[in-house]
């Protein structure tokens, strides 16, 4: 029983912290809560429906296929509601957040429109290949989605402490000015950045729909909450906060519902916040100076 | 002046539209044209019975698919009774839209033209509860074709309903299910943050409790969760001889898929909400073993139910679901009931033949109401099995 209740964490964990990954990644370069991202997450998850179910593409394809749609929607959020908002006079700092919110409801509804309001169901036989070992059951695809959240926050990492186009991201991060005098082209590193996060949610996306088999518009919505709880658990824009923070959380709500009451499942999430905030604000991996921005 | 004269000329004319109106409502006759009267007057007081009956539905918004089936199940029966010829029904149809506000609205029109027998709807339970208590007022019989939820029918002496209630559909689905597999120990599921999914816990739970059946666990969710991993597993842990699910199809369908890849083979028992065949087609072969209580089996061997089917499909060009079944029954017990009562006129006198409605034989089987206008009838019981719904058998 432990053993299986863990490995449902782990695994919810790591969809989480996929999730988290790409709120962190904007945050920290653009100082905003891009909060289309579930959005964008759940797009991703109706295009592999899409590709898989309906025109019975095979999984790969699909994946590609998502995480082309995905960064199309992640450049055209930046283009239309991020980048006219920039750098100009008057404009709030809260401008962009109220945006991405507006983008976020538009997509909600648009994928209500043009695929129903009902689950869709996720149909692919990589997702029925098990393993048993006594009474343990282990699907591949929750090791799939283990691996692949680890390949992600270690190679997103490496990307940024070791590329040019990273060290250049984390620059425009420090700050923007100083980064475009330098020759950093920052208008191309932030897109940049929107890109590989919306992309990232698509991957999310079609993991969520293989491991559990649903699909809704509404489905964004909740994961971008978490993501966001993440994001503050780990410490904003810190890419192993959102792995570990991820991992947290899922692991416990999965334990609460096992050995606790199933009622208070959405709760701790931001029961977590809460007491984040108090004792560390910073996050568990955030640094104090995170204040300069 | 001349504009003064076009004024006095429109309120002359309203006056005597007034009058006019008056003359016909005070005379027998349903039409309230005046120059034609005698000769209606002569076909009324035959054997034709006129009645006017208001319809409150779901037209618009995201759930207008259920009143466009209400509807079109109320068009069909309409059509035939007023064939038959014993009595004339004429639909005036409303739009609540969903909102208990605009259905408020679209009763108070209907309650205040006297013309208007009797109410059928409006679609939602929380729409019905803001309803009805209103028409109970005003003495205007109103019932309930879809609406399952506790207590409507106690709201007051005119309302009525014909669609099962949950506290009807669950326990037939529990005892033949317990029947067949001798079940002693089960576990719950239900989503906790939802009206309808409660109230169909609380009956499980007390009906576990009258059959002696042990309750290994009890597992909640919310909505727009998508993992019911952890719950799931726990249950599986619990080992029950059945599951019993609160759910609306759209959760219950993943549950039922992430518990079958999860290695829990019972049955799963459902309520009313379970009840669609979108659960085949969300879950697939998972769906097989789920067993729910409902008023009406579409795919049943039936004579009744399968002329049904075909007249509905020859008019609609698709298959009626429950909600279209329900509702053309409602027609055909208020015209069973105009025709004890003997006039269309008359709301009180309507009221009381519906009352006495006792073995009415519709398409979903014997019907009567008890003493608060609630619903005596038979349960069908269903199963999924090789991927269709299929009438259970013991």
């Amino acid at each position: 029983m432990l053993i299986e209740q863990l490995i449902n964490g782990i695994t919810l964990g790591s969809i989480y912290a996929i999730v988290a990954l790409g709120f962190t990644l904007v945050f920290g370069v653009l100082g905003i809560i891009n909060m289309a991202h579930g959005e964008i997450f759940m797009v991703g998850a109706f295009i592999g429906v899409l590709t898989t179910s309906v025109l019975g593409w095979p999984l790969w394809l699909a994946f590609l296929a998502s995480i082309v749609v995905t960064s199309l929607l992640g450049y055209l959020l930046e283009i239309f509601s991020l980048r006219p908002l920039r750098g100009k006079k008057g404009v709030s700092h809260l401008a962009p957040l109220i945006s991405t919110i507006g983008v976020s409801i538009f997509l909600e509804n648009l994928s209500h429109h043009m695929f129903g309001a009902g689950n869709k169901p996720f149909r692919t036989a990589f997702a029925e290949i098990r393993f048993e070992i006594g009474s343990i059951t282990i699907y591949l695809v929750q090791i799939t989605i283990f691996v692949i959240s680890v390949i992600l926050m270690v190679g997103l990492s490496v990307w940024l402490s070791k590329t040019k186009a990273g060290k250049a991201l984390r620059a425009t991060a420090e700050n923007l000015e100083t980064a475009s005098i330098l020759g950093v082209d920052t208008k191309k590193i932030i897109t940049l950045t929107v890109i590989i996060a919306s992309g990232m949610g698509g991957i999310a996306g079609i993991l969520v729909g293989m491991a559990f088999n649903s699909v809704s518009p509404q489905m964004g919505l909740s994961m971008g909450l978490k993501g966001l709880a993440i994001i503050i658990l780990g410490g904003m824009g810190n890419v192993k906060g959102a792995m570990v923070g991820g991992l947290i959380l899922g692991l416990s709500e999965t334990l609460l519902v096992a050995y606790g009451d199933s009622g208070y499942r959405d709760a701790i999430a931001f029961i977590m916040i809460i007491l984040i905030l108090l004792i560390r604000p910073q996050g568990i991996f955030g640094s104090k100076t995170a204040e300069g921005r | 002046m001349q504009k003064y004269q076009k004024l006095f000329l429109i309120i002359l004319a309203t006056f005597m539209l007034i009058l006019l109106t008056a003359c016909g409502s005070s005379s027998t006759s349903t039409n309230s044209g005046g120059q034609s009267e005698t000769s209606i007057e002569d076909e009324t007081s035959g054997e034709v019975i006129q009645a006017k009956i208001g319809v409150i539905s779901y037209l618009s918004g995201a759930g207008a698919a259920y009143g466009e089936a209400i509807t079109q199940g109320l068009k069909l029966a309409q059509k035939e009774i007023n064939e038959k010829g014993e009595v004339n029904i004429e639909l005036v149809i409303e739009d609540s839209a969903g909102e208990a506000e605009q259905a408020v609205n679209a009763g108070q029109k209907l309650m205040a033209d006297d013309s208007i027998l009797a109410i059928i709807g409006p679609t939602l339970s929380t729409e019905f509860f803001a309803v009805a208590p209103e028409a109970d007022l005003n003495g205007i019989t109103i019932m309930g074709t879809s609406t399952t939820a506790d207590g409507i029918p106690e709201i007051g002496d005119y309302v009525f309903r014909n669609s099962i209630p949950e506290a009807l559909a669950i326990p037939a689905a529990m005892e033949k299910a317990v029947k067949r597999t001798g079940a002693k120990k089960v576990a719950i599921i239900y989503g906790n943050d939802d009206a309808f999914t409660k109230a169909g816990f609380e009956v499980m739970k007390r009906t576990a409790e009258e059959m002696g059946l042990e309750i290994t666990t009890i597992e909640t969710y919310q909505k727009g969760q998508s993992d019911y991993k952890a719950q799931l597993t726990k249950i599986k842990n619990t080992n029950p001889d059945l599951v019993l699910a609160s759910a609306l199809y759209n959760e219950g369908a993943v549950i039922i898929d992430q518990a079958r890849k999860m290695g829990i083979t019972v049955p799963f028992v459902g309520g009313n909400g379970f009840n669609s065949p979108q659960v085949i087609e969300i879950a697939g072969d998972a769906a097989n073993g789920l067993i729910v209580g409902t008023p009406y089996f579409g795919d049943s061997t039936d004579p009744k139910i399968v002329e049904f089917n075909k007249k509905y499909e020859e008019e609609y060009g698709k298959k009626p679901d429950q909600f279209a079944a329900q509702a053309y029954d409602a027609l055909y017990i208020y015209a069973d009931a105009l025709k004890r009562a003997g006039t269309g006129e008359d709301r009180d006198a309507f009221r009381d033949a519906l009352a006495e409605t006792k073995d009415f034989e519709g398409i979903l089987g014997l019907f009567s109401f008890n003493e608060v206008g609630d619903v005596v009838m038979d349960v069908t019981v269903v199963e999924i099995k090789d991927g269709k719904f299929v009438e259970f058998e013991e």
